[in-house]
This record gives structure tokens, sequence and C-alpha cells, in this order.
């Protein structure tokens, strides 16, 4: 098979970028995506050109590393996987792609196709913990948690942080990403003495780091490789409410036996 | 002169971690504040480790290649963290788990590491499950368990199909908690390069921002390295591809032992490798082999569809074998077993190298709907790589490099033999002796982490005398120049192959003689071709761009320079073992039905290689002495 790649090319954040074309020929339908990539690359190398930068690491969908935009659809055109997942067979031969790196305010560009996404980890470090200090935990069994508060306390918590939401969204929102951490936590008992602080504290970062808001067009959701449900921003909003309940002294919800005492 | 001293407390198995944190000295609160800790790596045993130690009062200074500390390469673990609970009441016990440990690792490691590793197993879940770490759990709310290889009980603890992930991304939550408190500072694309050796002892690191290719010295009091391990110098293997050695191999060229390199574990349920393209392999996790059979056919070359093979045409070839465990044989035994069908010429798939693993009696019994519950995203990933339907066919599997018992020296407390090192972690080599048990390396990695190494540093900060040393003391700027001058050599070598070239082949040239199994004749062989593929790498690997930016081909080349060395390392420790035990299978030593033969007169002892410059490395001892279990042929039978 033989592919016309559109790729951008951008030497630094501060400099102007554009699509430079390349072509990737004796490419087999079994290859992925990334090896086709790493074969333009191993060309361009040999001659002693600089390879198209691109991120990636495990290759097996859960580092969250690789982020290409293919054909204007964050991780290309298959629902619930990573661009290390997508394979050649899945493009007619000769078919023109175009990639692009994330685009997202929030994220600027490194180089090519590499964006720095720490925003993400300073979000995570205004309040997606659990203060709970090494040592002195208590027997994993004391504390009950039914199957099906788990199984989905598990699908929120099995965002990788790739992105890829933010960079579907118009107005580059976390949202998923954020609902899906805070979702995560507030379901569990153990994280339930610090919801109040962490949904407030993790929005608060959203705004710092210069993310857009959520408008609940769902484009999220359609992208995310771990097809992580649009319910935990339903989840994100509900708790930012309760937080500001809480936080003006009524109780926030007299009958749950995990209220917190104001 | 190296020495090792292992430090094993006296006494009593069950007592000697009690005895030794009582005996150790402690830092008070007030001095922590003044005491800088260098970690590089964050998976679970650096994430780990860093947030603790910020808990505890440090300065912690963390490192990692990646863009963010949660992508380390222990996100990508399945299966489940092993941990004697005993929940299911099944027999469980610390002393079943520090036997089968023992026993699985072939009699390779060290009692009294093994029997601490067993005991912190159960804090480190109720570490986990106060972080938020959502684990499978029963219908009445209480912790499930799966069954892993190479064991009798259930003691496997588990989330979904990835394990490693719900575990990593609690480390690195704890970890967030402490840079938000201004505990840790976090330097991510940041990666160490070299030590800082002043007086015998580690006083820092020199590591090179990859965003801004500047590099510079962080000094410390003391360096933990959780850098993880080295399956990728295999090229192929199931690891991310940014694991590496250069951490490792370059602490070696400072002066740390290297211990045990050739126990490298071959996993026997990977997907097979298909073109040259590839760029790694991927594993199925060992769960599967709780429901799935593995067989081939009778008949060499036989060429019909599986479900064409009626089934006194199969081979189940490890049932057959280890009736005891059947497909639940510990991974060495699996992978040999796998390799000598395919050997035989009756291996399945393109090439014939594969066999099948089936799941047609298992939906049979239980239904598509049960298997499709428990194993749904392997069944998912499968199909999206090959493009098969296991639910339809049986999957093919094939043996692929997957973790390395081997490692850094360390003692009992973790340290290697540079003072003021220490080594966590898949990078030290203590726990799993010539072969880990499913579901172990995670266990290992936080009890490093959480429980061991937060004492056992202390101690050494409170004994040893550390004088400040600054980024223009001579020793810093000799290990600056060490590194710079290396970059340069490499931007300089302007040859026309590329660097990925030299690692295939040195990966290829380790997989066909220092693999599964391995000789005499075909080691020495590799010796000399991995001597010439050196020289040639210099002369001609073409890296372009330049080093004071951002440049991944770069990195690349300097760690695939460090592969075509250490792998001479590799070569050197498989051939002075002559013996077979866990993953090192020597042909020379085998039984006449082909199971390995240990050699415990000669061999049982730790071999630990020390550097020397233009000359081949140097082999030190360290004798293991069994006084609880005496050590027997390991027999799954």
């Amino acid at each position: 098979m033989k592919f016309t790649l559109n790729i951008w090319r951008q030497k630094g954040p501060d400099e102007g970028g554009r699509f430079v074309t390349y072509e990737a020929r004796d490419v087999s339908s079994g290859m992925s995506f990334l090896e086709m990539l790493d074969s333009v690359n191993q060309g361009l190398i040999a001659k002693g050109e600089e390879p198209v930068a691109f991120e990636q690491d495990c290759r097996e969908g859960i580092c969250g590393s690789c982020s290409l935009v293919i054909n204007g659809i964050p991780h290309g055109p298959d629902r619930g996987i990573t661009t290390c997942q997508l394979y050649m067979r899945r493009f007619p031969d000769g078919a023109v792609i175009i990639i692009e790196p994330w685009r997202a305010r929030a994220f600027p560009i490194i180089k090519d196709l590499v964006v720095d996404r720490r925003a993400l980890d300073r979000i995570m470090q205004a309040g997606g913990y659990i203060s709970a200090h090494t040592g002195g935990a208590v027997d994993g069994n004391v504390l009950l948690i039914s199957k099906d508060q788990a199984e989905t306390a598990m699908d929120a918590a099995s965002c990788i942080g790739c992105g890829a939401c933010v960079a579907a969204c118009k107005n580059a929102s976390p949202a998923l990403f954020v609902g899906a951490k805070v979702s995560h936590l507030a379901l569990l008992p153990q994280g339930k003495p610090e919801r109040t602080r962490r949904v407030k504290a993790m929005l608060e970062a959203v705004d710092r780091e210069g993310f857009g808001s959520c408008s609940n067009q769902n484009e999220c959701e359609a992208v995310c490789p771990k097809r992580i449900s649009v319910r935990f921003i339903a989840t994100l909003n509900r708790e930012y409410l309760r937080a500001g309940v809480v936080e003006s002294g009524l109780p926030a919800e007299p009958e749950s036996p995990h209220a917190e005492s104001t | 002169m190296m020495k090792l001293d292992p430090k094993i407390p006296p006494g009593p198995l069950e007592t000697k971690w009690d005895r030794r944190r009582f005996s150790e000295k402690l830092v008070s609160p007030n001095n922590k504040r003044k005491i800088t800790v260098i970690v590089v790596g964050t998976g679970l045993a650096g994430a780990s480790a860093a947030s603790t130690l910020g808990q505890l009062g440090y300065q912690v200074e963390c490192f990692c290649f990646q863009d963010s500390p949660r992508r380390a390469h222990s996100i990508a673990a399945q299966g489940g963290i092993n941990a004697a609970k005993n929940y299911q009441d099944d027999g469980d016990s610390v002393g079943r788990l520090f036997y089968d440990t023992i026993k699985g690792g072939d009699f390779r490691s060290r009692e009294a590491n093994v029997y601490r590793l067993a005991q912190v197993s159960m804090q480190i879940i109720d570490q986990c499950v106060a972080l938020g770490v959502p684990f499978a759990r029963e219908y009445g709310g209480q912790l499930a368990n799966r069954s892993f290889g190479g064991v009798q009980v259930s003691r496997t603890f588990y989330c979904r199909g990835q394990t490693g992930q719900q575990l990593l991304l609690g480390a690195y939550s704890a970890l967030c908690w402490q840079v938000e408190r201004g505990q840790v500072t976090m330097r991510p694309r940041t990666e160490m390069l070299d030590l800082v050796m002043v007086d015998g002892q580690v006083r820092g690191i020199v590591a090179r921002d990859l965003v801004t290719g500047r590099v510079s010295i962080h000094t410390a009091h003391v360096v933990v390295l959780a850098t993880g391990g080295y399956s990728n110098v295999y090229y192929l293997s199931t690891n991310a591809s940014g694991s590496n050695v250069t951490a490792t191999y370059r602490a070696w060229k400072q002066g740390a032992a290297f211990a045990n390199p050739c126990f490298t574990q071959i996993h026997p349920t990977a997907i097979p490798p298909g073109d040259t393209h590839q760029a790694k392999l991927t594993l199925m996790s060992e769960s599967l082999r709780n429901d799935g059979r593995l067989w081939v056919p009778t008949m060499r070359a036989d060429h019909r569809c599986p479900g064409d093979i009626p089934a006194g045409e199969r081979d189940y070839f490890l049932e057959r074998r280890y009736p005891r465990f059947g497909n639940l044989a510990p991974r060495d035994i699996a992978s040999r077993a796998v390799k000598s069908v395919c050997d035989e010429g009756r291996g399945v798939g393109p090439g014939g190298q594969g066999v099948y693993l089936d799941f047609a009696d298992v939906i049979g019994r239980q239904g598509l709907d049960v298997v499709r519950e428990r194993y749904g995203n392997l069944f998912d990933m499968y199909q999206r790589i090959t493009g098969e339907d296991a639910y339809d066919a049986p999957m093919r599997i094939y043996p692929a490099p997957h973790y390395t018992m081997g490692g850094l020296w360390v003692d009992y407390n973790l340290m290697s033999t540079i003072p003021g090192l220490f080594v966590i972690g898949e990078a030290n080599f203590a726990d799993h002796g010539a072969n880990r048990l499913g579901a172990s390396s995670l266990m290992q990695g936080l009890a490093d982490g959480y429980f061991i190494l937060p004492y056992t540093i202390g101690h050494y900060l409170a004994t040893a005398k550390l004088t400040p040393v600054g980024e223009d003391h001579q020793d810093s700027r000799a290990a600056i120049q060490r590194v710079t001058s290396r970059i340069s050599r490499l931007l300089n070598s302007k040859g026309g192959r590329t660097a990925a070239s030299f690692h295939r082949e040195v990966g290829q040239l380790l997989w066909n003689h220092c693999g599964m199994s391995r000789n005499e004749e075909e080691l020495k062989s590799a010796l000399t071709s991995i001597a010439a593929l050196q020289e040639e790498f210099w002369r001609s690997v073409m890296v372009p761009g330049s080093g004071e930016a951002f440049n991944q081909e770069l990195e690349y080349a300097g760690r695939v320079a460090d592969y075509l060395e250490f792998a001479e390392l590799l070569c050197h420790d498989a051939l002075h073992r002559e013996e077979s035990c866990g993953a090192h299978f020597r042909e020379e030593y085998q039984t006449d039905d082909g199971e390995p033969q240990r050699d415990d007169n000669r061999f049982a002892h730790v071999a630990a290689w020390e550097y020397r410059e233009g000359a081949s490395p140097i082999l030190h001892k360290e004798p293991l002495a069994f006084e609880f279990v005496p050590p027997t042929t390991r027999s799954y039978q």
C-alpha cells in the first residue's frame, strides 16, 4: 500500500508551522499507524533530514503518550482506541492522510506533533488525589464497596490522560478529564472526606491553565480512547454544585452516611 | 576492590525486618528538610518512593523522561498484584508467598529479601485501597482475587486488565499531592545521563532537558534509581519503546555492580511477531491461562484450520508435561515448552512461530458472556492487532522478552555498591531470582517504594558524612564533560545508518544467541559480533539535528549505544553461568527429558559484575545461603 501524508511541521513553540507532504511507500496493511510513521522517519534520517517528532511509548493504548489528530479526528477514525492501536488496514490504498498535533491554547506545541500537556498534571496536583499517608492504612476490606460502585469508579478511573477530549472540544475544555477523576474519587468512601475541596481546586486550576468551559457537545466522549462517558461530566457539575451548598453551610445530603460535617 | 556485603540481619527470618527497622538510625524531622533526595523514574517504585519521601519531609527532586510521571511503563501491567491476605481462606500465608517466590525464582534469590516482600505485601493492598485504587470487588463489597501462574492459591488482586495502570495512578496521585505541598519538584522530559561521583559517593546526576537540550547538574545527598528493566535490549519486547538501560548501565560504569544480567524473563503469551517494521510485541495477560488451553497439532506442519483438527490430533503440551500446574505452569517453563514444540515443527501461523491459546472449552462451559466480562479488553486488543476474532478461533501466541530479574546489585537496604545510590523496583536484582512469578513485579515495585526504601534511606543519611557539593565542584564538571562529549560524538558521526537499524540488529543477535536457550558456542560468537557492531555503530550511525533542541533521534541513539555495550555484559553473564536455572537455560545442562539442570554446588550465588574500562568485566560472587527453604529440584509436573 502507499499513502500521501500531509504532516504538520513546526520547529518550536514560537515559530510558525506548515504542512509538508510525504509519501509513505511499501506499507503493509498489518502495520500500525505509528509503525508507518516510523518507516517514513527512517527514510528521512538515512538522508540526514530531521524526522517528524511525535509522541509514543507503550504502543498498546494505555500510557496516553500518543496524540495525533488524523484527518481532523483525535486518535483517528475508529472509536475507543488510541493512535498507536490504529492499523493501516483501516485506510484505503492511496489515501491522503492529514496529520496534526493536539490543538489547544493550554497545550503549546514543542515540536511538530509533540505538545506540552503539563497543564493536565497541574490540574491533578491541585486536588486529584486522596491525602493518605503511607503506612497506617486500615485493612482493605474494612470499608465495603459494592461491586457496581467499584465498577463505576473503575470506568471513570480508566482515563489515560491523553488529552484527546481537549483536542476534540471546540472550547478546549478538559471537562471529561476532570469529571473522570472527580467522579472516580467521589464514588469511593476513601475519597469522600476531600470531595468538596477537590472539585473546587481542580476547576480553579482548569481556569488558571487557560482551558475553556464545557458546553455539552459530547465530542470528548466520541473520541475518548477509553470510552469514558459524559455522565461523569454531569457528576462533575453535581459535585461542584454540592460543594457550593456545603460551603454555604447547608447540609448537602442529610440522608447520606458519608455526608461531611461542615 | 569491590566488596559485596548484603547486610542481612541475623536471626529468625520472621523478625529480621522488624529488628532492622528498630536498629536503624533515624533522621530528625528538622534535619529532613535540609536533605535533598533525587529519584529517577516515576513507575510504581519511583512514584511511591518519591511521594513517601516527600511525606516524610525530605526535599525530593524527581525525574522522568516521559512528558508526565503518569506514563511510566508500570502503567501497562495488566494482570494483578499478589498479596498474602488469605481472604479466600485457601491456605495462603506469608510463609507460602515466600516459599512460592523462592521456588518460582529457582533458588537464586535472597531468602531475607523475599520474606520481607511477602510480609509487606499485605500493607500494599491496604495502602492502595486508601489511595482510591478501584480494585475488583465481590458482590458483598469485599476485595476479589484471581489465580496466577506457578501457585496453587488465589492471591492476586486486580483492576480488570489494567491493574498496573490503577496502581500507578494511585502512586502518581500521591506524588501529585507532594508536588502540591512543595515537597517534590517534578522534572518531566528530563533524562538522567550520568552520576556525579564525589569521594566514592554518589552526590547527584547529570541530566539532559529533552525540550531545550540543556545538560545540567543536579546535586543531592542521595540518589534513587527506579528506572525499570532492560528487555528492550532485545529490540522487540513487551516494554514501551522508551524503556531503556541507560540509567542503570551508566551507573554501572561509575562503579555500581550489575547482578545476574542474564536472568531475562521471556513471557509465554504475547502476540507473535509480524513483519519487519514491527516496533514492539504486545503481551496477552497471563490471566488468560486461567481459562485458555495451550495446544499445537500432534503432526508437524499441519496447516488445517484449528477447528478442523480433531481432539485426538491436538497436543495440550503443558497439561501433558506438567499435569499438576497444567496451563498455569510458570513463565520460564511455559515459554520453553512453547519454543520446543515450535522447534519440532509443530508451531502454527506464519513461520511456524506460534501456538494456540484456546478458549472454546470455557466458552462451552460458562458461556460467551462470562468470558467476555473476564477478558473482553484482551480479546478486543487481539482483534485490533491481528484482525482475527478470538471468540471464534483460538488466539495464536508466542513468547516475548518481558521482564528482567537482573539489575543493579543491592544489599538488604536496597543500596548498590556505590554509597548513597539506592536502586528500587525492576532496576535492582534482588527478589525474583532466576524467574519472576506473575503479579509479583507490581508487588515488589510498591514494596520497595512505599515500605522499604523510606526506612533504609534514613539510616544511610543519619550515618554518612556528606560535605556540600555544588555544580562547580570538579567532579560535577567531570561528569558533565563525560555526557557532553558523548553527545557530540553521536552528532558528529555522520554515516548513513539509523540507530534503529543497529538496535534491531543487536536485538536479533541476542534473541538468537542469548534468548530462551543459550550455549557456549553461540554466546562466544555473539560476543564477537557485538564488538564488531559497536565499532560499526560509532563509524556509521546517523543522528540528524542538534543537541541544543528537542531531538528524539539523539535520545534514542544514546540509548542504542548503551544497549550495544550492555549486550556484551549480558552475554558474559550467560556464559559464566554453566547451569540451567529459571529463565536461563543452557543447552549443555539439561536432563534427558529436556528439563533444566541446576548446579547448586557451583552456582548458588549472585553474579555481580564490576566495570573495567577497556577490558572484560570482573565477576564477584555473593553466595546464597538457604537456611529456611532447602533447595529442591523445581518441579511443576
